[in-house]
């Protein structure tokens, strides 16, 4: 019984990579001689994948815990490893709420911070980072930091956003929100082209403090991005209902769909369902938090849907400046490439944060599923090639196949981050999959 | 239940001290370092609330010196304890063992000797108040000789032992004892190793101890599936064992 296949790791877009994982509990214990950290593996593309098969990689989902809370202004500390999930079900109940939360809760706290996560409250609130308080680091010397804005800042703002690039993140301090009840009121709207929606989009963020939306973009013609906008706040004492939401069990998708099963023609028949499963054109009412920040996580391992072939997201940002006629004109790129999908998300973005390589910018952020096939290389060339001259940027979490010359174009602060890694981690020990391909570090 | 549990920072007894902490249990930690036992504490009372005293001591299974202090003050922190769940052990490779004697002594020691010892402490202060209840971990490791966990498995196979005689004799005076014989569970302790078919989760494998426990059962296969795949191993011929490399 010596049957040993070569183990793999892989991202939540599923294409492997050889390399293993050392779990446990005590981060200090596990970072130690590590070069890159990795949580729940939830980002899509190479990020939490080892550059070379013998690199340690530190799993910190087992270093879980809670060290403190403040009742009254609702910061708390806790270990990187711990998820949204344990998060949101310890501090709801006490009427807080994590200040930013991404489209899933299967994520840490470390992971996070590293991808200085964004929310349906962008447009207000910001990333994540900007209510980070402090971190505890382990450097790639293996000593340890305390860093925050006024302590070791350049370390502090490289580190959010910065990919787990600069340090293991061993502890976060995070300002939360005080929450009025566990619901939500939502309003949705049901928007027949891509003109309509951006416009709508804009109006909902000036009343709504949470937007965000899907647009069906394997329409073509008049009714190109078509689509259902979402708008939401926290439900008032008075709305909501009287019982905390119920925990819902989640599905688990069975088995790896065929490669075939996701395709144009499916594809189509499944939007028109989303976008007619929309009854009426606006709905408005009180929801489970769940069904309105995280859609998605009622099927876990949904990405088996894509088979075995995997799949990436694309994911960019078009400055406002640019207008709408700049998406638009991505959209158009993106039917022409055959990069068309059922999953499109379009959402209005705030000004940038202060993560040295946070993803936002002021403008519009697309995101679209594209299952790998043989011309995906081309089609995400060919998309970033939009996204430089339209003054965008990706977002490096959703990130496989960017290029670095085509990064380098896009990223007028990475001057600035390798400066902090250099003077953090001068011979670049810490590395990942995708520091190698994008960042150019040593194999 | 007030229960003490020994190993409650880490793996499987880091789950049994959140779960029952989650539903009322007063839960007493204890562990190898002050520090990270605080850090445990802290983590119960914060994601409890009604939790207001998570109390812990130092206790170390290689110093059995130290076992009647930390239950004392388990005693006094709880007004005397009613339940204790042992998950602290050591484990080592078969590799590792072989290589270094003096690792193998230690490992025996406190796998099988210092637990017995440590048990013999929590069964007299329970039966000096009627019974209660003690919860074990053994393992599968412990119910066959089996060539890649030879020395490890059979200090766990010792302990099993003890535990039925433990049952035996004084369950009639109320005391509850359980034998937990764990498959692979995905913990630090296991990383590195690829897991087999079957292998739990702590959380899935707390659940079920605690369910045991409330139950006053006296052995459980814990995920369930390994007490089929443990039936089949204990059946087979020892011409077979010396085959096979599992």
């Amino acid at each position: 019984m010596t049957l040993r296949a070569q183990p793999m790791l892989t991202g939540w877009g599923r294409l492997p990579a050889p390399g293993t994982e050392v779990i446990g509990e005590h981060l200090e214990t596990i970072t130690r001689g590590a070069v890159l950290s990795r949580g729940l593996g939830r980002s899509y593309g190479d990020s939490s994948l080892p550059a070379i098969a013998s690199d340690r990689v530190a799993g910190t989902r087992l270093a879980n815990r809670i060290l403190a809370f403040n009742g009254e202004t609702g910061v708390y500390r806790a270990e990187a490893g711990i998820s949204l999930l344990d998060l949101n079900r310890v501090f709801m109940p006490q009427g807080w709420f994590t200040p930013v939360t991404p489209g899933t809760k299967f994520v840490t706290l470390g992971g996070m911070v590293a991808s200085d996560v964004h929310g349906k409250n962008h447009h207000v609130a910001g990333c994540f980072g900007e209510h980070v308080r402090a971190l505890r680091i382990c450097l790639a010397d293996n000593n340890i930091v305390e860093c925050s804005a006024e302590q070791y800042p350049d370390l502090f703002y490289a580190t959010i956003g910065g990919m787990g690039l600069l340090g293991h993140i061993l502890e976060v301090e995070v300002a939360m929100h005080r929450i009025s009840s566990p619901w939500i009121w939502q309003e949705s709207e049901r928007v027949p082209n891509i003109q309509e929606y951006l416009a709508s989009l804009e109006r909902g963020a000036r009343a709504f403090p949470m937007t965000s939306g899907w647009i069906d973009c394997l329409n073509r013609g008049r009714s190109m991005g078509r689509g259902i906008l979402f708008a939401g706040r926290w439900a008032s004492k008075d709305e909501a209902p009287s019982e905390p939401p119920p925990e819902k069990k989640p599905l688990t998708f069975p088995f790896n769909l065929p490669n075939w099963a996701l395709n144009n023609f499916t594809g189509q028949m499944f939007n028109r369902l989303v976008y007619y499963k929309h009854a009426s054109k606006t709905a408005k009412g009180v929801i489970h938090p769940d069904g309105f920040f995280y859609p998605l996580d009622v099927i876990l391992e949904w990405n088996r849907g894509y088979g075995t072939r995997g799949f990436t997201q694309y994911q960019c940002v078009l400055p406002r400046a640019a207008g709408p006629k700049a998406v638009l004109e991505f959209m158009d790129r993106l039917t022409k490439l055959g990069g068309a999908s059922p999953l499109c998300v379009i959402k209005d973005c705030g000004p940038e944060g202060k993560g040295l390589l946070s993803f936002p910018l002021e403008g519009t952020s697309i995101a679209i599923d594209m299952a790998i096939s043989p011309s995906i290389q081309r089609i995400v060339d060919s998309l970033n090639e939009f996204v430089i001259a339209a003054g965008g940027r990706i977002y490096l979490t959703k990130d496989r196949f960017t290029r670095a010359d085509h990064f380098r174009a896009m990223e007028p602060r990475l001057d600035k981050f390798l400066a902090a890694r250099a003077k953090w981690d001068p011979k670049r020990r810490l590395r990942s999959a995708q520091s190698v391909r994008i960042l150019g570090d040593k194999e | 239940m007030k229960a003490v549990v020994l190993g409650g920072t880490t793996g499987i007894g880091r789950a049994i001290a959140q779960q029952l902490a989650e539903r009322g249990d007063s839960v007493f930690l204890m562990g190898l370092d002050e520090a990270d036992l605080a850090r445990s504490a802290a983590d119960l009372k914060a994601r409890h609330p009604r939790q207001e005293n998570v109390g812990f001591a130092v206790c170390d299974l290689e110093h059995p010196d130290g076992f009647a202090l930390a239950l004392d003050t388990a005693d006094k922190t709880l007004s005397n304890f009613d339940s204790v769940v042992v998950t602290a052990a050591m484990f080592a490779s078969q590799d590792a063992l072989e290589a270094d004697v003096e690792l193998t002594r230690r490992l025996v020691t406190v796998n099988f000797a210092n637990t017995v010892v440590f048990c013999e402490h929590v069964r007299k202060r329970l039966l000096s108040r009627g019974g209660g209840r003690l919860a074990v971990f053994s393992s599968v490791a412990g119910d066959r000789g089996r060539k890649p966990v030879a020395i490890y498995g059979s200090s766990k196979g010792g302990l099993a032992v003890y535990l039925e005689a433990l049952d035996h004799r004084f369950n009639a005076a109320g005391l509850s004892v359980l034998c937990v014989k764990p498959g692979f569970v995905k913990t630090g302790m296991t990383a590195g190793l690829k897991p087999p078919p079957f292998a739990g989760e702590p959380a899935q494998v707390a659940r079920d101890v605690i369910r045991a426990m409330d139950r006053k059962k006296a052995l459980i296969y814990t995920p369930r599936m390994w007490a089929l795949v443990m039936l089949v191993i204990r059946s087979l011929p020892r011409f077979v064992m010396r085959k096979i490399n599992f």
